[in-house]
């Protein structure tokens, strides 16, 4: 399978490197070595993606010295790209490995780079496709894809809502004079609305305050027996959830809202104006109480011009 | 002497890195640092927590940009996007410099997030300095390149690391940030005398040094900056400053992190040599030394 993204290397590394792109050749020999999922043991993959041996193909392109063969050099490098993008992945998604596993959440993480490595200058972005290849290939998360795929959106989203954008915030003032029926708000960039079949807040909250714990527990081991239950996290119960993600004075929350809510919110955020939005909640959403939720919506900052 | 067109003619000490475990204490005991290095790539986002903290530095403290992903050494052209965001954080850090590798790390768009090394040829010189060149009309700021430390060569190069950086700042007219600790680490690796490496590159060019602590393993050194710096380091270092004059330095400690007191102190440890290499910059001495 090629990388999505990766152009083909020259079969044979350039010889001598006089224009540039001999240096992009070398540059896509030496990357797709990279990219290829290291071994069981995590070494460095034993064939080149065209069946060579990858020793025949490192000893094209890296000098050898006295203790270490051009494949060793190569796999130190190979090491250090996968052990870098692992440890990223894992530090964005506490709650699916928990939910997985640590095996079966290692398998993910490594396919899941294999087919879609990194596309952005930043690792910030690095686990933003993560949701789509869950869904793509469900054999790494089943019988669990369906919530798998709920816990990676929801992980995702606290990364958008860490350090998305922040557009001007409507104030009272600036709706007043506006007729509802022409009216259009559109949500913070750094807000994601979830309709979730599970409650993924409370079970992504339990996996990190179990992960506190347990690093302040490693940090008193020697002084005494562990205090701390090293029970996993139960997971969820199935319970249709709606669930804002997004931040107040910096810091990331994640908001229960009521199914007609959800609806209004995810109308305005589909473009459609005040009035039809209001609409889409259905009867069963008093006025008073529509009221009371624009009202705390808007304290909250969270609609901006569309 | 220290200060240079390269650093914007600026007078800077020692700085360390603006690293997330030290927010909280920089922020609440404002302790004293010369400047702080930020990695630019960590506040090239477009909201929240980090442009927010950088503000609140900004307002106590001056600020050097550091980047881990222009990869001036890759084939690809700079990125027109990642340059504007880029742009946009120089202009509100106001950094009198800004630094990056030389180092290639990504192809046809596709990421590796490593510093790879580069074929030391004339022809990825060229192109490499055409790129330097490029960012730096881009981003109208004086630019620094920093060696970085390798695990491999090529069979491809035509000549030596310090030779190939020399001809990349000569030829892209800009300065050096010289990591002594990459030095050390490479010299190891591929067995060469780190002294012929500091003696072999345009001293002018220095705007900025870096120190750092390593991990020795078995067959080769990895530069993991989560230790002190090691004693022929900060040997290094002292010949450094003696060649290229009293120079911006930085202390790295990225991994590992202990308490900022901790890395405050170890980065003020530079200062036995500065004190060495300011008397032997000084005039007097100097005209004692012609007669
Ligand atoms: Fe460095």
């Amino acid at each position: 399978m090629t990388p999505v993204g990766l152009k083909a290397p020259p079969r044979h590394a350039p010889k001598r490197l006089a224009t540039e792109a001999d240096l992009r050749a070398l540059q896509r020999m030496m990357l797709r070595a990279l990219v290829e999922p290291l071994t069981d043991d995590d070494d460095l993959a034993p064939r080149w993606h065209d069946g060579r041996p990858m020793a025949e193909v490192a000893a094209e392109f890296i000098k050898p010295n006295d203790r270490l063969s051009s494949v060793d050099r190569l796999q130190i490098y190979a090491r250090c790209y996968w052990y870098r993008l692992i440890d990223c992945v894992y530090d964005d998604t506490p709650g699916l490995r928990a939910m997985l596993g640590e095996k079966k959440f290692s398998a993910l993480v490594r396919a899941y780079l294999a087919k879609y490595p990194s596309r952005s200058f930043t690792l910030r972005n690095l686990s933003s496709r993560l949701a789509q290849f869950i869904r793509e290939e469900p054999r790494w998360t089943k019988p669990d894809t369906a919530l798998a795929h709920a816990i990676a959106c929801f992980e995702w989203a606290q990364t958008v809502a860490f350090d998305g954008e922040a557009r001007p915030v409507l104030t009272p003032d600036d709706l007043a004079d506006a007729p509802p029926a022409k009216l259009r708000l559109a949500l913070q960039p750094y807000l994601t609305l979830f309709a979730l079949d599970w409650p993924v807040d409370d079970y992504v909250i339990a996996v990190k305050q179990r992960e506190t714990l347990r690093s302040e527990a490693s940090n008193v081991i020697e002084r005494g027996p562990r205090a701390v239950s090293r029970k996993v996290v139960p997971r969820p119960r199935r319970k249709k959830t709606f669930i804002v993600v997004h931040r107040y004075n910096l810091k990331l929350y994640y908001k229960r809202i009521e199914a007609p809510a959800f609806k209004i919110l995810t109308a305005l955020a589909a473009g459609r104006t005040l009035a039809d939005s209001v609409e889409a909640a259905g009867r069963n959403a008093k006025p008073e109480q529509v009221r009371e939720w624009f009202a705390t919506w808007m304290e909250l900052g969270w609609f901006c011009k569309p | 002497m220290p200060a240079n067109r390269f650093n914007a003619f600026t007078d800077y000490g020692i700085g360390l890195g603006l690293r997330v475990p030290h927010y909280a204490h920089i922020l609440e005991k404002k302790p004293t640092c010369d400047w702080f290095e930020i990695i630019s790539e960590n506040f090239m986002v477009d909201g929240g927590r980090p442009l927010h903290v950088l503000d609140q530095i900004l307002e106590q403290y001056r600020v050097v940009q550091h980047g881990v992903s222009m990869y001036f050494g890759s084939a690809d052209k700079p990125d027109r996007t990642h340059l504007r965001k880029l742009k946009s954080l120089v202009k509100r850090t106001k950094t009198p410099w800004l630094s990056d590798h030389l180092c290639w790390g990504s192809v046809d768009g596709t990421y590796t997030h490593d510093l790879l090394p580069m074929p030391y040829t004339f022809a990825a010189a060229k192109r490499t300095a055409e790129k330097i060149r490029y960012v730096r009309d881009f981003l109208e700021v004086p630019i620094c390149v920093e060696n970085v430390s390798s695990y491999a060569e090529f069979h491809q190069s035509e000549m030596t690391e310090w030779e190939f950086l020399s001809e990349v700042v000569e030829r892209a007219d800009c300065g050096i940030l010289l990591d002594v600790n990459n030095i050390y680490v490479s010299s190891k690796n591929h067995e060469f005398n780190p002294y012929d490496y500091l003696n072999g590159v345009p001293h002018d060019r220095v705007g900025q040094i870096h120190v750092a602590g390593h991990t020795k393993f078995e067959k080769y050194i990895l530069d993991t900056h989560d230790h002190p710096v090691l004693d022929p380091v900060w040997k290094l270092y002292a010949h450094a400053i003696q060649k290229a004059g009293v120079t911006a330095t930085l202390l790295e400690w990225d991994d590992k992190i202990p308490s900022f007191d901790e890395v405050h102190d170890e980065a003020m440890k530079a200062n036995r040599f500065i004190a060495g290499a300011r008397e032997a910059q000084s005039p007097k001495k100097r005209a004692v030394a012609k007669a």
